[in-house]
């Protein structure tokens, strides 16, 4: 397959693998979070780790759109779905999410509420149009990707004249929850957790381009490679990290050239300016409040606000006390480091979101990775 | 009193042109009896239905048999390379076969929805007449029943099928051993991406078909070559990763998969691609696994590959002893990842 293929040829991994070999300093070890998801995803898929040398480590970051959003939020979704007549719209992975109770739009759907699974907020838009005498909702998530087209759904929506749509806004951004994470007293003041550097977004950075950045490479002196989610781009944004590391820079570079210019797509981040404002502070999941890391849609685009259009009071709910998403998501403990995983949280019965979705570092881990946590396996010729 | 002849009703004929399923099609009358004949029985014509009982009775020789059912409920009914009608055929002759059986008789059973276009319903029954004959698996009985519009989906078929094993042929999903290779007939996915090319919100231009078919010759040719075959598998719903873990679990052993070594057709392997699915957890209708000891594997190989079937079957992997049953994969890139169970539906990435 012509620009997948050329970005997954082992032999030329094999290549990336012996420079970083012969490049990484033996007597200091490399601790670099992948911020995002598809990266997470990407690592677990090809079995990259087998390619790098022991004193390099994968810290997986909290850039999983389903994992990040708290169950309040979920139990808001859940309690909007129950609305009679009403169309709650969702992305699939969020079905399965499940809240301190133990329910989840999934359970709702069968008991009978009308949550239907879309592939994009434009597919949203169509239902409305089709049920016009019924409320629909677009359960809206993600970051800086999933973000302008929502925006272009409500501009959609409000261009037909549509009085029955509306979007549960949960957009969050990029940088913001990158800075939380490295000025978090873990990172900063206890020295609980080493990070030396961060693989960029690739997705994200297409949208805001590769300026956002540069501002924790020069206050945090901490360098970032922008990389694509193919894995020759995992590895080559490593070896670019490490060099930058053993030269002691601490700069953004852009791996993903092909598609992330330094400024980005202008006319998304236009379209995003025009529908959706700042929240002065949002919860995350994991990384509890963080100022200005979220959107709301502005007040001219109210009535397709459904935190305005229905007025269900939001609560703040605490995770299960046996759930470490919390710590993994900040990138302080790994998916094995809980007591729970595997046992009692699975991906059938998933407990935390980390093991919801497959760019959660839990489900990437127990669906490609957890047989390096049993005995070696024995081969047979 | 005179005596005269009573006339003979005159029933119109069935309207498979522009008529719908009905309730009363369902009842017990003269009108499921007209449905019965003039659709099913014309379609699916042998003497086992001629005589019109309720059962079919058939003789049989000793020996051992095999029996295996399947309800099909899919979404489109129709899809290039099949329909829901050739699909319940070749299903069920696929689960008989793979115990290394002689596909022998089928039963066909309907459930309707009220409203159902019978033209569309005359489309799937010519369907599946068309895969019993090609098969050589006549259909000697079956049932149909009518639900009110809303209370199912268009058409839902259940196939039983029964089968004779050949004497000597053990083939059983606990016979895997460590040493023994992994045989796939050919591509995988073809019938899952050819199916969802076409769901109502996923609609996407590709040239792929199903790959439906019935693997009943394919198997015979490989047991006249190799008859001890130790697991036969059709990777239906779930995909080769599914049917795998299946296998590994029942017996009790791990798997390592190299996935250069994987059959995939690069359409298959795009449409994956942008609706962030795995082949290897897309379903197949026309393919099968097979595993055999490390000295059987180069010959049964030549005998899958010189059927219509197996033109591009391929050894892809290994049974190894795991405690743990992983099913493990040696990516092209160089490293290991396990191949996992599915867990609920695939579904695309967000981000």
């Amino acid at each position: 397959m012509k620009y997948i293929d050329e970005f997954r040829d082992g032999n030329v991994a094999r290549r990336i693998a012996t420079n970083i070999a012969a490049e990484v300093n033996p007597h200091r070890s490399y601790h670099l979070m992948e911020f995002c998801g598809g990266h997470t995803h990407a690592i677990s898929r090809y079995g990259i780790a087998d390619l790098l040398p022991d004193n390099v480590r994968m810290i997986h970051g909290p850039g999983c759109p389903v994992c990040v959003l708290p169950v309040g939020r979920i139990e808001y979704a859940i309690q909007l779905a129950q609305i009679p007549h009403l169309i709650l719209c969702s992305y699939g992975d969020m079905l399965r999410i499940p809240t301190a109770s133990g329910m989840s739009l999934q359970k709702i759907k069968a008991q009978g509420a009308d949550v239907r699974i879309v592939y994009s907020c434009a597919d949203a838009v169509s239902v409305a149009q089709r049920n016009p005498d019924r409320p629909v909702v677009f359960l809206a998530i993600g970051f800086e990707t999933t973000t302008p087209p929502t925006a272009v759904a409500i501009k959609q929506a409000h261009a037909l004249g549509l009085t029955n749509f509306s979007v549960f806004c949960n957009h969050v951004l990029t940088p913001s929850a990158i800075s939380h994470i490295l000025q978090s007293p873990e990172v900063r003041q206890l020295g609980l957790m080493s990070l030396d550097g961060f693989i960029g977004p690739a997705h994200v950075s297409t949208v805001i381009g590769s300026r956002p950045y540069e501002y924790f490479a020069e206050e945090f002196q901490k360098p970032v490679v922008i990389a694509g989610f193919e894995p020759l781009d995992v590895m080559q944004a490593i070896l670019m990290l490490i060099r930058q590391l053993n030269e002691g820079r601490a700069e953004v570079e852009n791996e993903f050239t092909r598609a992330v210019l330094p400024e980005g797509n202008v006319k998304a981040q236009l379209l995003v300016a025009e529908v959706f404002e700042l929240r002065r502070v949002f919860e995350w999941r994991g990384l509890g409040l963080v100022p200005y890391s979220a959107l709301r849609i502005k007040s001219c685009y109210a009535g397709f606000d459904a935190e305005q259009c229905f007025q269900i009071p939001m609560t703040s709910i605490a995770d299960n006390k046996a759930c470490e998403c919390g710590a993994i998501l900040r990138g302080v403990k790994r998916p094995q480091d809980c007591k729970i995983f595997g046992t009692v949280c699975t991906p059938e019965n998933p407990i935390g979101s980390c093991m919801v979705s497959s760019e959660g570092a839990c489900a990437a881990h127990y669906s490609y990775g957890r047989f390096r946590d049993a005995s070696p396996v024995v081969k047979v010729n | 009193m005179h005596g005269g002849k009573i006339k003979r009703g005159y029933t119109r004929p069935l309207d498979l042109k522009n008529g719908h399923i009905e309730m009363n099609h369902g009842s017990g009358g003269r009108v499921m009896t007209q449905l019965i004949e003039q659709l099913f029985l014309a379609a699916f014509d042998n003497d086992f239905l001629r005589q019109r009982n309720d059962q079919a009775c058939f003789s049989c020789t000793s020996g051992r048999m095999v029996i295996a059912t399947d309800s099909h409920v899919i979404t489109p009914l129709f899809f290039p390379g099949g329909n829901i009608g050739s699909l319940s055929v070749h299903g069920t002759i696929n689960d008989v076969v793979m115990s290394g059986a002689r596909p022998q008789y089928l039963a066909a059973s309907f459930i309707l929805e009220e409203g159902f276009p019978l033209a569309d319903l005359k489309r799937i029954v010519d369907a599946m007449a068309q895969a019993a004959r090609a098969a050589g698996v006549p259909i000697i009985t079956g049932d149909t029943k009518v639900v009110e519009r809303g209370s199912g989906d268009g058409v839902f078929i259940t196939t039983t099928g029964i089968g004779m094993v050949p004497e000597g042929i053990h083939i059983s999903g606990e016979n895997a051993k460590p040493g023994d290779k992994i045989l796939l007939s050919g591509t995988l996915g073809d019938h899952g991406i050819a199916v969802m090319s076409l769901r109502e919100n996923l609609s996407f231009h590709t040239h792929i078909e199903s790959d439906s078919a019935s693997l009943h010759d394919l198997v015979a040719t490989m047991i006249v070559t190799v008859p001890d075959i130790h697991v036969l598998r059709d990777p239906t719903r779930g995909g080769l990763a599914t049917a795998l873990n299946e296998i590994a679990h029942q017996s009790a052993v791990g798997m390592m998969l190299y996935e250069e070594k994987l059959p995939i057709r690069q359409q298959v392997s795009a449409a994956c691609e942008f609706l962030g699915l795995d082949p290897l957890y897309v379903a197949n209708e026309g393919k099968l696994i097979a595993l055999c000891a490390p000295d059987d594997a180069d010959q049964l190989l030549a005998a899958m590959r010189s059927h219509p079937l197996g033109s591009q079957a391929a050894i892809i992997g290994e049974v190894i002893e795991d405690s743990h049953c992983f099913v493990q994969m040696e990516t092209r890139f160089g490293g290991k990842r396990v191949v996992d169970w599915l867990s609920g539906e695939q579904l695309p990435r967000i981000c």
